[in-house]
């Protein structure tokens, strides 16, 4: 089948849904691809540098769109009367994009209209298996990162702290709200240029991953559970968020940067930061609001715009992935890629649209004009969590006779007397072949605890070998007198030979594969 | 040679074995403390050999000429998937050897004592031929369930204590009547007796321990063997003996303690045996709490090509499908791919103290990416991909999260917290200790089944492909 991928038509997009490295791999599934004329240019992607790896390049979008089974774009298709891109979709034909069904629905009839198969990158299930195509992660990914960055570029100080010779600079504070894959993206950024980092989410468990990046985990101190369906945050009650809003004022007063990324599937974006709080930060401040294109988690959020507002700058920006276009376009190409990999099951260029495999299930919206849209629940995640146990009353520790001190104590005073005994009535021989024994037992304990772990079983071996030092034992008592006393002495000293022989030999084999990496 | 000069050599051979053993702190030094080993034995048996008590040196030297052939053949052939065997089988003939010892000692005309002398030397006797023939028939036995020929199930008898207990105080009745007796053939009888009552004691002792807890056996008869070679110096009078023996003796009694903590498991719970068979039940009938998710070889290598910090956690599993060496294939194309590979070793994995790392060394593994419990736990939720390989009650998140489990408290491996957990099994049946595991069950957990060594060489052929 032919694959073609069309330059973006939207506003500032700049970008493109398949790489040269991608293409390459998608002719190696058997695919012919074809793009128009500098549809990577905008992401650095020259037309030389596809055509190398046997792309054929089109002049225009209109020859793409009609030659093509499957288009491959990053927006959706426009559908205004100036640029029709859905009208150009040929009929029975494929298309893979980002598509939002829930928020186009005329779309999606007008493309159930072209008898189409349409999948949707923004519908790919969030299970394990399909996190190679999940290109929503990797966008946020990029858009937390960037967040930084512009956060960086309109903020008038260091983000690392330096002493210098012109006097000290205190780090940058930056705090990010809702730590999902780009609040931790951005997590990753700020600490990278060295600001001192906070982090909150409704959801607590991944208080964990804010502390693996080396960021603060801010709690919001109210008693809820914030995971919804899918691992996506859920609306939360109104006590919780006056406990969140308090704690949100208190942060935007002491920080210098606020990366807010709160997103509910589904639902304008929270207002989490209002005009008060803006008024209590420093002049100078900076706010990235990564959800400006739902609404803005901040009352002063203009989407794709920088605004001052009482002394702070509030990033809109609604295109951050686009402003870094070759990386969003290798990581968007890369998940497209994954995507069919799945769905070209021969390796032929001959893809299959399998709606048993919840994967391709879950990202497919019309299929050969049918719209399938919304899909199923994703039965992983939503597997309903265990009745909780009738809570496991803790047994309380049954109280021993005797405390552990006067146990001790009476372990010792029994053992001392027992020696004691000993010495009253045994010969001095003996007594000194006991001291003797009672040290070398506390040098062999101070000596194995040293060995290491690893090396048990030579460990064992070898000791294994020494004790056949009893064949020592057995050299003398083969010269005592008597037949009987050296046939048992000789087998004695067999046996214990064998160990000895085999237990240096086993353990020199092994020891000599143990190696260091090079 | 003098007696003293034998002194100054046995004074010798004793600093090396205290070399050897610590030695093997680091890998680096192991070789070395292993030929530290050997030059303290050299040195200590050709001392005894040049020295005035020794008379007769052919059949000395025809022994060890028999003796030595036996043991270096064995140790060239046995296979590392083998050596718990091999270590085990070599305790029985410390244990005997310390028997026929015991018994020559006994016979012997020309050591007379006198009074509370006498009274003593026959007590280490007595006492030497007990740990002896205890070690010999428990290692015999532990040889057996090691080597598939017995059954790993621990053999219950009803009264079980009881009959330990009885055996015990039978034994030091005869004892009280050994040490009473006036003609040699009495007492010859009376050691009969207690050997007989020794080596069904030792067959006991270890027919109750279940396959799991045979780190603990292993490790435990390691140390009677040492043991049994001191109070054999305590029947000789020899300082040699008793040093020597008491390295041993202790070596074996810290392994036995660290594998029991491991297992957060009393030592006497171990050896009283029968892990696993109460309890265990009960927990498993409360059912799994979903479903598993398969995943193909196919997958898998997906996944792994996918990730950046892959851990591998190696059991029993992998040795018994002798898959070392198809798991150091794998890692090490996704290290020259870049991938961050580590081996995380909990320390009852396999069934010796130390036997994962054996095998992955025999494999090649790099020891410095081996890394124990300890050192690698916290790593995990930093972790891609967690494979599990032929392992499951070491890394039962039950140990951690239900009380009421028989494993409750046992130290185990987080491999829950990783990104994507994969397990492979042959098929769904519990582990030795016979409780359910509710990781296979957990989300971002997939089930790999199949025999080890297949499903890794399909993931290794589609790893290269890839």
């Amino acid at each position: 089948m032919r694959i073609g991928i069309p330059k973006e038509t939207f506003a500032g997009e700049k970008r493109v849904a398949t790489t040269p490295d991608v293409a390459a791999k998608l002719i190696k599934l058997g695919y012919t691809v074809a793009i128009e004329q500098g549809a990577g240019s905008a992401a650095d992607l020259t037309d030389e540098a596809y055509q190398a790896v046997g792309v054929e390049i089109l002049g225009d979008a209109a020859s793409v769109w009609s030659t093509s089974d499957i288009v491959l774009k990053v927006r959706g298709p426009a559908a205004d009367a100036a640029n029709d891109e859905v009208a150009s979709l040929r009929e029975g034909g494929a298309l893979i994009s980002f598509l939002w069904p829930a928020q186009n629905q005329a779309l999606l009839e007008g493309l159930a209209a072209r008898k189409a198969t349409v999948l949707a990158m923004d519908s790919v299930p969030r299970i394990s298996r399909a996190q190679k195509a999940d290109a929503l992660s990797s966008m946020a990914n990029i858009a937390g990162y960037r967040a930084i960055i512009e956060a960086a570029q309109n903020f008038g100080r260091f983000f690392t702290g330096q002493v210098t010779a012109a006097g000290k600079v205190p780090p940058a504070k930056v705090f990010i709200i809702g730590a999902g894959v780009a609040g931790l993206a951005a997590i990753g950024a700020a600490n990278g240029l060295g600001a001192i980092v906070r982090a909150t989410d409704t959801r607590p468990e991944v208080g964990d991953q804010i502390k693996s990046l080396g960021a603060e985990f801010v709690p919001v101190e109210y008693q809820e559970e914030g995971t919804g369906v899918g691992g996506y945050a859920k609306v939360m009650s109104e006590g919780y968020l006056r406990a969140q809003a308090e704690m949100i004022a208190k942060q935007c007063k002491e920080v210098d940067v606020v990366v807010t990324t709160a997103l509910i599937p589904g639902k304008p974006a929270p207002r989490l930061i209002t005009a008060e709080m803006v008024a209590s930060m420093q002049p100078g401040s900076v706010i990235v609001d990564l959800a400006a294109e739902q609404g803005g988690n901040c009352e002063f959020t203009v989407p794709g715009q920088v605004v001052e507002r009482h002394g702070v700058r509030i990033v809109g920006y609604t295109d951050l992935p686009s402003r870094m276009a070759r990386q969003s376009s290798q990581l968007y190409a890369t998940n497209l890629l994954r995507l069919l990999e799945e769905m070209t099951p021969g390796k032929d260029g001959e893809m299959v649209v399998n709606m048993d495999d919840e994967m391709i299930r879950g990202a497919t919206v019309i299929k050969e004009g049918a719209i399938t849209w919304p899909p199923p629940p994703p039965t992983l995640s939503a597997a309903p969590k265990a009745a909780p146990k009738a809570a496991a009353t803790p047994v309380a520790p049954a109280k021993p006779l005797i405390s552990p001190a006067l146990k001790s104590l009476l372990v010792l005073g029994v053992g001392g007397l027992a020696l004691a005994w000993l010495g009253s009535v045994a010969p001095p021989a003996f007594m000194a072949h006991l001291m003797v024994f009672v040290l070398a037992c506390f040098v062999g304990y101070m000596v194995i605890w040293n060995v290491t772990p690893a090396l048990h079983t030579p460990l064992m071996s070898v000791t294994n070998a020494i004790s056949s030092i009893i064949a020592i034992g057995a050299i003398l008592q083969i010269s005592s007198p008597g037949a009987l006393m050296t046939l048992l002495g000789s087998a004695a000293l067999i046996l214990t030979t064998v160990n000895m022989a085999g237990g240096f030999w086993v353990t020199q084999r092994m020891l000599r594969m143990f190696r260091r990496s090079e | 040679m003098s007696e003293g000069l034998v002194t100054v050599s046995y004074i010798a051979s004793t600093i090396l074995f205290i070399l050897s053993l610590g030695g093997l702190s680091n890998p680096e030094t192991s070789r070395r403390g292993n030929h530290y080993g050997i030059a303290g034995m050299a040195i200590a048996i050709i001392a005894t050999i040049l020295g005035p008590k020794v008379t007769s040196i052919v059949p000395v030297v025809m022994a060890m000429l028999i003796g030595g052939s036996a043991g270096i053949i064995a140790a060239k052939r046995v296979q590392m998937t083998q050596m718990p065997e091999l270590v085990a089988l070599m305790h029985s003939l410390v244990g005997l050897a310390a028997v026929l010892i015991g018994y020559t000692s006994y016979l012997d005309s020309s050591m007379q004592f006198e009074g509370v002398e006498k009274t003593i030397h026959e007590v280490e006797i007595y006492i030497g031929i007990f740990i002896g023939a205890v070690t010999f028939s428990g290692s015999v036995i532990a040889f057996g369930k090691l080597s598939a020929r017995i059954s790993g199930k621990p053999l219950l008898l009803p009264g079980r204590h009881l009959i330990n207990l009885g055996g015990l105080l039978a034994v030091i009745w005869f004892c009280n009547l050994f040490l009473n007796v006036e003609s040699g053939g009495v007492g010859m009888l009376l050691l009969f007796m207690m050997t007989g009552l020794a080596l069904a004691f030792g067959v006991h002792m270890v027919m109750a321990i279940g396959g799991a807890d045979m780190p603990v056996v292993v490790s435990m008869l390691n140390s009677y063997s040492g043991w049994a070679a001191s109070a054999t110096g305590f029947m000789l009078s020899n300082d040699l003996l008793i040093v020597t023996g008491a390295l041993v003796g202790s070596s074996g009694a810290i392994l036995s303690y660290i594998m029991c903590r491991a297992m957060n498991r009393n030592f006497f719970s171990v050896i009283a045996g029968g892990f696993g068979t109460a309890g265990g039940t009960t927990v498993a009938s409360e059912g799994p709490q979903g479903e598993v998710q398969p995943v193909s070889a196919e997958d898998t290598a997906e996944l792994l090509r996918n990730s950046s910090k892959v851990i591998i956690v190696p059991g029993y599993g992998m040795a018994v499908a002798q898959a070392q060496h198809t798991v150091f294939e794998i890692t090490k194309l996704l290290r020259e791919r870049g991938v961050d590979v580590h081996f995380a070793i909990h320390p009852v994995a396999g069934r010796m103290p130390g036997h994962m790392n054996v095998l992955l060394a025999e494999a090649k593994v790099p020891y410095d990416i081996v890394a124990e419990m300890d050192e690698i736990n916290h790593e995990f939720p930093n972790t891609d991909v967690a494979m599990v390989i032929g392992a499951n009650d070491i890394v039962n998140p039950a140990a951690q999260d239900d009380p009421g489990s028989p494993i409750a408290g046992m130290p185990v491996l987080e491999v829950w917290k990783a990104k994507t957990s994969i397990v492979m099994k042959r098929s769904m049946a519990s582990g030795y200790a016979g409780v359910d595991n509710p990781l296979f069950y957990k989300e971002n957990n997939r089930m790999l089944f199949g025999d080890a060594k297949k499903m890794l060489d399909e993931v290794l052929t589609a790893l290269r492909s890839g």
